[in-house]
């Protein structure tokens, strides 16, 4: 099975995070960048699929120069090779380009099978995997906990707000996953050696077919206007408990008119 | 006025949610709310009563196995061909797994742009986004097209404004391209009668600390007695102390209740993600240093076994 996984490159969503004040796009320069985390586990459920049915895995990432980092990173946890679409004229890209350009990478990479994490950490906007599969006409199974391979056949378990629906497709299909589905394997040493070595194509947008003026912030479909910093909480009153400590949360409760 | 489509989320258990409430209270200042159904067969008939009194002027049904029995395609051809009809001036969904799968589809039939997790959305289309984990307030528009936006839960109190909606049926013609994922199964896990996570106005979410999944039922217990949801960190979730559709924070849901109640939580940013826009948070820890003091109102150092239990007594007490 011809595998693509979908990594995107994030900044860490552990530190502090900001958009840049001249153009109102994420702040990637200041960040440090990683690999988003939700990504790590689309890796490894391709991986076992690999592992259990042959195949390839390929990471597809659209990014800067900076990605790099992320796509070897990636690729010494497995995967055999990666596509990088970089180009200047993709800055800025709203979310709706950016599945025009990610579609067009796909559609010159033959997947059976699209996996890639259920949400990024920086938008969490959560739309690109049914975004793809609209542009494909092909199968989205999204927010899968669980996949089962059998054949052509697809059968995923997502989790929805009352319990779960099973979902079945035929590939082609694009797979989203949450990080209940499997704990993503370290990259091993021998792993981080190999990665080194394993090819990585780059494609711009004239590779794709895509006009830059399709994408980027003067293409965008979407734009922020003004962004400021929430205040940052601070903390109230704290106790001690000395035996009252329950009596005394729920006269705070009761001042606040929850009791 | 205008119409502005409301996609209306509702459960079978619940009927109509919250966030759809909020939608049409909102939608109310852009124009005259229609709300759109998209269900099994008899969906509105039963939904069309509270669309009305929240002021729904009209509901668009689509109806029917072609509809409820595949992954929102189909959802998204029924909406984008409604919207090509009416020309509404704004289509609102909710910030859900699904609202936000059927936003997508839809922002590319239209090659119209998206605004998603907004919390105010002003008439002339700007809208209000909280970023990075509830610490950046972000205002946006949509550039092309009209404003397509998911409406996070508990972003606005909702207020009923009497209607008496007509409902049309919307004839349903999916292509086999909408067809190519097929729900065999759906299972429901979430028992009693608990809010729902993102829509409930108090949550007590339980960490690490609370131990093991048996001593959850403190959680539980004090959930119930203040009429709120249960939450859980992801500590306690990997754990497997409880499922993982309770998970609150960067990697589960987002959460902006009136009052949050965090026992046994550190605060790591991982958890403080999905919960530092609530407006009163509330802490019980027993390590006065961790993070989540930083940000309660009101916080009680010390063991929750002892604290926690003392407290459900105490709401007895005065009930």
């Amino acid at each position: 099975m011809n595998i693509v996984v979908l990594v995107k490159q994030v900044p860490d969503s552990g530190a502090d995070r900001n958009l840049r004040p001249d153009d109102n796009t994420v702040d990637r320069g200041s960040a440090n960048n990683v690999i988003n985390e939700m990504d790590e586990y689309a890796i490894e459920e391709a991986l076992k699929i690999k592992e259990a049915h042959g195949g390839e895995v390929t990471i597809l990432t659209m990014g800067p120069d900076r990605a790099t980092e992320s796509i070897r990173k990636a690729l010494s946890m497995g995967p055999d090779k990666a596509v990088h679409v970089v180009d200047d004229a993709l800055h800025g890209s709203c979310a709706v380009a950016t599945s025009k350009v990610l579609a067009a990478a796909l559609g010159q990479l033959n997947a059976d099978l699209v996996i890639c994490g259920a949400e990024s950490t920086d938008g969490r906007v959560q739309v690109m995997p049914h975004m793809i599969a609209e542009r494909l006409g092909v199968a989205a199974l999204t927010g899968a906990r669980k996949l089962t391979v059998d054949g052509s056949t697809l059968t995923a378990e997502r989790q929805t707000e009352e319990g779960y629906e099973v979902v079945t497709a035929s590939t082609p299909a694009v797979v989203s996953v949450w990080d209940t589905i499997n704990e993503p394997r370290y990259p091993s040493f021998k792993g981080i050696m190999a990665a080194k070595k394993k090819p990585v194509q780059t494609l711009s947008l004239g590779d794709l077919g895509v006009a830059p003026a399709e994408v980027g912030l003067d293409g965008a479909t979407s734009a922020v206007l003004e962004h400021t910093k929430r205040p940052p909480r601070s903390g109230g009153e704290k106790i001690t408990d000395e035996g009252e400590g329950g009596v005394k949360l729920v006269e705070f409760l009761a001042t606040e008119k929850f009791v | 006025m205008s119409e502005v489509l409301v996609v209306v989320e509702a459960t079978k258990e619940f009927g109509v949610k919250k966030v759809t409430l909020e939608m049409l209270t909102l939608a109310r200042e852009l124009g005259t709310p229609s709300a759109v159904v998209l269900g099994g067969a008899g969906a509105a008939e039963a939904l069309s009563a509270k669309l009305g009194e929240y002021g729904a002027e009209k509901i668009y049904a689509a109806e029917g196995e072609e509809i409820d029995g595949y992954l929102v395609a189909p959802k998204a051809t029924v909406v984008a061909e409604l919207v090509k009809r009416v020309q509404p001036v704004a289509v609102l969904l909710a910030s859900s797994q699904e609202g936000k799968e059927i936003a997508a589809r839809l922002a590319v039939k239209l090659d119209n742009g998206i605004l998603t997790d907004v919390v105010a959305l002003a008439a002339d289309g700007t809208a209000t986004q909280v970023a990075f984990a509830g610490s950046t307030i972000v205002k946006s528009k949509v550039t092309k097209g009209l404003p397509l936006v998911t409406v996070r839960p508990n972003s606005l109190n909702p207020t009923p404004a009497a209607a008496t909606p007509a409902v049309e049926q919307l004839a349903v013609s999916v292509t086999d391209a909408d067809k190519l994922a097929k729900v065999v199964e759906r299972v429901a896990e979430q028992k009693g009668s608990r809010p729902e996570l993102t829509e409930a106005s108090i949550v007590v979410s339980g960490g690490r600390g609370v131990g093991n999944a048996d001593n959850f039922k403190l959680v539980e217990e004090l959930a119930d007695l203040l009429g709120g949801a249960v939450g859980a960190s992801r500590a306690a979730v990997d754990s497997g102390f409880y499922p993982h559709q309770f998970q609150v924070g960067q990697t589960g849901k987002t959460v902006s209740p009136q009052l949050y109640v965090a026992l046994g939580i550190s605060g790591a940013i991982q958890h403080r993600a999905g919960m530092q826009t609530s407006k009163t948070i509330v802490a019980v820890n027993k390590d006065g240093e961790a993070p989540i003091f930083e940000l309660a109102d009101y916080g009680v150092v010390g063991d929750l076994f002892k604290i926690v239990p003392q407290a459900a007594e105490e709401i007895r007490k005065r009930k």
